[in-house]
This record gives C-alpha cells, sequence and structure tokens, in this order.
C-alpha cells in the first residue's frame, strides 16, 4: 500500500495540493524502552511534479511530525492533469505516487 | 448547577430512575452548563466547548492523520480469513454502518457486546488469533468500521432486566470515585467539564463515545475507547482493569447509551 | 550520466551504500534531485547558523506581507499545525524555523514560478517558541512570526 495520500482540487485556476505521507519521522533523539537511542528516520525530501515539471520541493528536517501532511498551491493546471509527489528519506528509502487533479 | 439534578446525578445505588431519565437529566445538565453548544456538535468533545482549541483540531481534520489508519482498517476488514471467511459475514449488513449499535445486550450470552469484541470473537471462531485490544489491528478494523457508519445516530438499547443490571453496574463505575486522587469519571467531565487539570480543558461525557477509536497526538497513534479508559484510571492512581473485560464493557455501555440520539464521527482526532 | 551521479552523491547523507550503488549505475536513482539536502542548515543549533548556511546571510527584512498562521497554544507539541502565506511576488522559497527547537531549521519549500505563496504543514515543537518564516522573493529575504506556547513538548518519548 502507498505511504502517500494525495488530494488535489482545481479551483478556477489554482490548485490546492494536500498530501499525508506515512512515516515515522524520528528525531534520533528518543530512547527505546531498553534506554537504547532510535535512529533517526526521517523524509529529507519531497517533491511534486505537475505534467512532469517540478512545482514543488519540500526539504525537511526530522522536527517535521510523525506522519508528515504537507499542502501547497499553484496556477496553471487543471481537473484532469497528472500529479506525482515522491518522498526520499535518510535512510535512502523512497516512495511516490501518482494523482489526478480532481 | 441546580440542587435537582446534582441530587438526581449523585444517586449511586438503587434504581431511582430509569436509563432515559438518566439521559434526560444528563443532557439537561449539559445543555445548561454549556448554552452555546448545540445538542449535535457534542460529539466533538472538548472542541465543541473551546473555541481555541477547535481551530487546531479543524486544521487537523483537513488531512487527519486517521486516514492512514482507516486505509488499512479497510484491508485487513476485507482480507478473507485462511478458512475464506472474512468479518463481513460475523456481522448484520456484512459489518457496513453497523457501529452505531454497539455495544449491545446480546439476549443468549446475557453479556453486552462490543464491537471490538465481537470483532475478535469473529477472528476466533474463524480460526485466527485474536487481535490485542487497546490499539494496532484491532483499532485500525474498528475505524473502519467506525468510519462506514459516520452520521449513524447511536442506539444503545437496554432490552431487559439483565441489560439494566450492566448499565447500572457501568453507572456506577462512571460515578464512583477511585484511586489515589479520589476521582470519579463525572467528577472530571461532568461536574467539572470545560474546567483545567493542569494544562488541559476537561472534555464533556456528553457525547464521549460517538468518536472512537481516537487518533492521540499523545500517542501519536491510534487507540480504542478501553485504551482511554485504562489510561484514565491510571491517571487518577486507580488500578486499572483489562481491556474488553466485564467492567469497562459495562462503563461503555452506560457511556455509550448517555450518547444516544448524537452521530457517530468515529474515528476521531484529539491532542 | 556523470553530472547527475556526482550531485546525488554530495547530496547523499547517510545515504551511504545506496549512494554508491546509484552512483556506480548499479541502482536507478528514484530521487528527483531539484535540490541537494542541505545537511548544515539543518544540523545547525541556532537560527543564526541555520540562516547563515541555508541563505549566506542572516538578514531578513521584517514584512507585513507574510503570515504565519499558528495555534497561540498548541494542544500538543508533537504536531503543530503551521501555515505560512504571502502575498510577495516571485517567491523563490519559504522556509520555517522553530527558534527554541534543538535544531531550529524544521522545514524549506522550493517553490516554482507557478506555486502560490503559500505552504501548510505540521511540525514537532520541543517547547514554546517564536516559529518564524523567512519568505526569498526576488533575491531578498523577508521573515514573519508568531509566538506559539508548548504545554507539553512533543518531541516523543
Amino acid at each position: 500500500m502507498s505511504s502517500i495520500k494525495v488530494r488535489a482540487k482545481a479551483d478556477g485556476d489554482v490548485v490546492t495540493v494536500k498530501a499525508l505521507m506515512k512515516h515515522p519521522m524520528e528525531t534520533g533523539q528518543r530512547k527505546d524502552k531498553s534506554g537504547n537511542p532510535i535512529p533517526a528516520h526521517y523524509i529529507q525530501e519531497v517533491v511534486c511534479e505537475h505534467n512532469g515539471n517540478v512545482v514543488m520541493t519540500a526539504l525537511w528536517g526530522p522536527s517535521v511530525s510523525k506522519n508528515p501532511y504537507l499542502s501547497f498551491k499553484f496556477t496553471g493546471g487543471a481537473k484532469g492533469d497528472a500529479l506525482k509527489i515522491s518522498w526520499a528519506d535518510n535512510e535512502g528509502k523512497s516512495d511516490s505516487e501518482e494523482a489526478t487533479i480532481g | 448547577m441546580s440542587a435537582t439534578i446534582a441530587l438526581a446525578l449523585a444517586v449511586p445505588l438503587g434504581v431511582v430512575a430509569t436509563p432515559q431519565e438518566d439521559l434526560d437529566t444528563f443532557r439537561a445538565y449539559f445543555e445548561q452548563r454549556f448554552p452555546n453548544t448545540s445538542m449535535d456538535d457534542y460529539v466533538n468533545g472538548i472542541y465543541s466547548i473551546d473555541p481555541t482549541s477547535r481551530e487546531e483540531w479543524v486544521a487537523i481534520e483537513e488531512f487527519a492523520p486517521y486516514e492512514l489508519n482507516i486505509d488499512n482498517g479497510k484491508a485487513l476488514f476485507e482480507t478473507p480469513f485462511t478458512n475464506g471467511k472474512s468479518l463481513a459475514d460475523c456481522f448484520p449488513n456484512e459489518g457496513i454502518g453497523v457501529r452505531q449499535n454497539y455495544p449491545h445486550y446480546d439476549l443468549e450470552r446475557k453479556e453486552v457486546v462490543t464491537l471490538e469484541l465481537a470483532i475478535n470473537e469473529c477472528r476466533e471462531a474463524n480460526g485466527e488469533k485474536p487481535y490485542k485490544y487497546s490499539k494496532g489491528p484491532i483499532a485500525d478494523v474498528s475505524a473502519y468500521m467506525a468510519y462506514t457508519s459516520r452520521g449513524e445516530k447511536i442506539e444503545v438499547e437496554i432490552p431487559n432486566d439483565d441489560a439494566l443490571a450492566w448499565y447500572e453496574r457501568g453507572r456506577r463505575h462512571f460515578y464512583a470515585k477511585r484511586g489515589q486522587l479520589n476521582l470519579s469519571c463525572a467528577d472530571c467531565h461532568v461536574y467539572n467539564a470545560g474546567m483545567y487539570v493542569r494544562a488541559d480543558k476537561l472534555s464533556p461525557a456528553l457525547g464521549h463515545s460517538s468518536h472512537f477509536p481516537v487518533f492521540r497526538s499523545k500517542w501519536g497513534e491510534l487507540g480504542t475507547l478501553h485504551r482511554r479508559y485504562k489510561g484514565c484510571n491510571e491517571q487518577v492512581r486507580a488500578k486499572p482493569f483489562k481491556p474488553q473485560g466485564e467492567e469497562y464493557r459495562a462503563l461503555e455501555y452506560f457511556h455509550t447509551y448517555m450518547s444516544n440520539g448524537l452521530e457517530i464521527n468515529g474515528p476521531g482526532a484529539r491532542k | 550520466m556523470k553530472s547527475k551521479r556526482r550531485l546525488f552523491l554530495k547530496g547523499a547523507t547517510s545515504a551511504g551504500l545506496i549512494g554508491v550503488a546509484v552512483g556506480a549505475g548499479l541502482l536507478k536513482p528514484v530521487r528527483v534531485l531539484a535540490a541537494a539536502w542541505p545537511k548544515t542548515a539543518f544540523d545547525a543549533d541556532t537560527t543564526a547558523a541555520a540562516m547563515t548556511e541555508m541563505f549566506g546571510s542572516t538578514e531578513a527584512a521584517e514584512s507585513g506581507d507574510i503570515k504565519v498562521k499558528a495555534p497561540d497554544i498548541a494542544e500538543n507539541g508533537a504536531v503543530v499545525p503551521v501555515t505560512v502565506e504571502t502575498g510577495l511576488s516571485s517567491v523563490e522559497s519559504i522556509s520555517i524555523i522553530t527558534e527554541n527547537n534543538p535544531a531550529p531549521l524544521s522545514a524549506s519549500f522550493n517553490l516554482a514560478s507557478n506555486a502560490e505563496g503559500y505552504v501548510s504543514t505540521r511540525l514537532k515543537m520541543g517547547k514554546s517558541s517564536k516559529v518564524v518564516a523567512l519568505v526569498k522573493a526576488d533575491g531578498k529575504l523577508y521573515s514573519a512570526s508568531k509566538e506559539v506556547k508548548v504545554t507539553i513538548g512533543g518531541c516523543g518519548g
């Protein structure tokens, strides 16, 4: 199952994109029950592409909340257009999801 | 708070009022305490009586964290057991839009059955291991089932005297002081609803159970009603009861009855 | 694609082996690198250091055209909704700094020319702090802030 939920809506010329991603966003500051530090594990980059063009790149540190949320807006998009959201984390893992503007 | 209402709520033993009368008194009390809150809105808990924190909650609800849980719950719900059957086979209407009828008093078994209990009994009856009751898959499945029932009015029934005994047991638990801090559920959520306990504002008990299971920022995850009961008992330094044991099922029976007529809005997001 | 390989290795922080494997052409890079991840900026432990690493300057003009929307009192420091909106033109990026966090730079958003001056996210706040929005528009840096009180720190544990 994808770790990214996207909702994109066109209202006139402006498209609002909302995304919720499943990710622990561990800061590396926490310790587990035995007192061992839990290693940092967080999304560092989120890229959103519209019709193949990068519209927004988010650069994140570990202080973005667990299961992070993101919203932004852009012009020049229309209902039916293709959107792609991808993330990459500090462990080299990544995921992406495609969505259609509604 | 008027003396009559206080007296009616304080009756601990002996059935002086019927459950319906209890419910009417309960609602009347909160209507008087919070005249600016509409009855429908109580299902939104603290946010129905505190406009400041409501704003933040609305921001979270834009894309609520529990949506990931609903997706997972749906997948779990739809996955067949090894024997080919699935949860849909154990519930009326294939388990869709039934959450508002729980907990219910099972006439044959002579006990109160909650949704989570029913989910696990279905699993065990079909050769699957039961889920743990506080969080994880049980919460996700319950969240999905609650989600399919959003908008349905809570309708807990008390069909006979045996069921009434369960209801009374739950009512006594709710009003009984417990723990080192010597507080009852009612102390916080009825008499002091809207007041602060340290940095937290106390939510009103009316509409309390409608939004469970709940994604609490404090937990950073989804949890069940019995997980919260356990936490609340521990917070007043009382020994908690077992999730899905008789004590908490009786409490849930009474607690949910007090929200009869209000709409299911689970799963919910809270601090 | 020599240049892409070099860029990727530069941006790889703890990607380690994977970075090397990608560089050697053994793995297809799945990250679309619009920008290398600014490690020193995210590691900086003061606002001034974070700004220097990120923008090469600690100077930002306060602007009334930037709105920082965040709760006055955060219900729980683990999930604080923050929205930054600006009417400034030619916005290149919006960065958010949580002054009293151990590493103040929380997030930065690079915006294409057709992206609006608007971002919303949820941040962890360790304690009460000023949340500062830094908007880079037309090559210049502007700022606005909002004080957010946190009753329970949200870094977990």
